[in-house]
């Protein structure tokens, strides 16, 4: 087939067609994996409850807004027959050294501690600011109670053991975990 | 043309980033861990030989002055599919990957295949130009990452070998530099040499 002549009648075709095709092949293939994208996004955001509580077999979910920040944060509570087993705090902290969001997934006991913590979403430096992720900075919260537990890095006056080279990546992470025990605390605890 | 050649030109030859120097943009900012590097090249490769197999199929069906709009739409539709099958179907993958699949669509080795081969040869040389090229990316990439996370990060694929911190540096992006400088001055010792 010889190439095509570039006259107005010609481009203007050819791309109309190869638009409309390409917008077909892309609205079938999401609306194929819509689904299993929502349904990814929701299995993450309860492993994330999951990981941080103790054993559950039911949820209580709703959102409140937190004293210092402009959106709300997620709480979870979880409860094992009718008792409150611990409360799961979806929060998050825009002091990172990236742009994006970080988000965090902070389980409370009853009594107030930390039981765990999980990190849902971060961007990072890799290899730096990403250590949040590894046990040895992140396990340094479990178990304490952030009411005799200053949630700032030793820098700035408190207990926490910053991330080597990563002094503002740590200070967002204890920003979002005392975001969500304010908020948690707003509540009375519950 | 003899397709084993094209196949293996990617590799050395034509290397595209350590010969021909392109999309060195997504190079420097992946290669922090080799697996970030491989996954990456991996992404790359499929969109490199989809959108050259499309570009070929259409080469004399769109008039010369909009290829280069065409072949845009034609790129971003196989990034954006990519993009979408990963989110459904791997989704932790694309959790370690997420910001670096938009990055494809802007990257010139795509387009620089689909304007200077696709454009002229018929299909399965096109996807075999695809292939390699890919593979010798991916190569590329994961030898880059390799060498920043054993230096920077003191482990291999993720598996610390040595307790405690790195030559920072090398995980910055002044060592993506300084590491692609090495590469490139081996690989022009290595040519010289065949």
């Amino acid at each position: 087939m010889a190439k095509k002549e570039s006259s107005l009648k010609n481009m203007i075709i050819s791309l109309v067609v190869i638009s409309f095709v390409a917008s077909l092949a892309l609205g079938g293939i999401y609306s194929i994996t819509k689904e299993p994208i929502a349904l990814a996004i929701k299995t993450k955001q309860e492993n994330a409850i999951k990981e941080v509580l103790p054993d559950f077999d039911s949820l209580y979910s709703y959102k409140l807004l937190p004293a210092n920040g402009k959106d709300s944060l997620g709480i979870n509570q979880a409860f094992k027959g009718d008792t409150l087993v611990g409360t799961a705090v979806a929060t998050y902290s825009n002091n990172g050294y990236d742009a994006t969001q970080i988000q965090l997934m902070v389980g409370f006991l009853p009594d107030g501690s930390i039981q765990n913590i999980s990190v849902v979403q971060q961007k990072e430096t890799p290899g730096l600011g990403t250590k949040m992720k590894e046990p040895k900075f992140k396990e340094q919260f479990n178990k304490k109670n952030p009411a005799g537990f200053i949630l700032k890095v030793k820098k700035d006056g408190g207990q926490v053991d910053a991330i080597t080279a990563a002094t503002i990546s740590s200070r967002a992470f204890c920003d979002a975990v005392d975001r969500a025990y304010q908020t948690y605390q707003k509540k009375g605890g519950k | 043309m003899n397709q084993l050649k094209n196949f293996t030109k990617g590799f050395i030859k034509e290397n595209p980033i350590l010969v021909l120097l392109l999309g060195t943009c997504p190079t420097l900012a992946v290669t922090t861990s080799a697996i970030n590097g491989l996954g990456m090249g991996l992404a790359t490769t499929f969109v490199l030989v989809g959108s050259n197999v499309v570009v070929s199929l259409v080469k004399n069906s769109v008039p010369d002055k909009v290829r280069i709009p065409a072949f845009v739409v034609i790129i971003a539709s196989f990034v954006t599919i990519v993009q979408l099958l990963m989110q459904a179907y791997t989704a932790s993958l694309y959790d370690a990957l997420g910001i670096f699949i938009p990055l494809i669509v802007v990257n010139c080795i795509v387009l620089g295949r689909a304007e200077a081969f696709a454009s002229k040869q018929g299909v399965l040389s096109s996807a075999i130009d695809g292939l390699g090229m890919g593979l010798g990316f991916t190569m590329a990439l994961f030898l880059l990452g390799s060498v920043r996370e054993a230096l920077g990060n003191a482990s291999v694929l993720g598996y610390k070998f040595y307790e405690g911190d790195g030559i920072l540096v090398f995980i910055l992006s002044p060592g993506a530099f300084i590491a692609l400088g090495y590469f490139i001055a081996l690989m022009n010792r290595i040519k010289k040499t065949t």
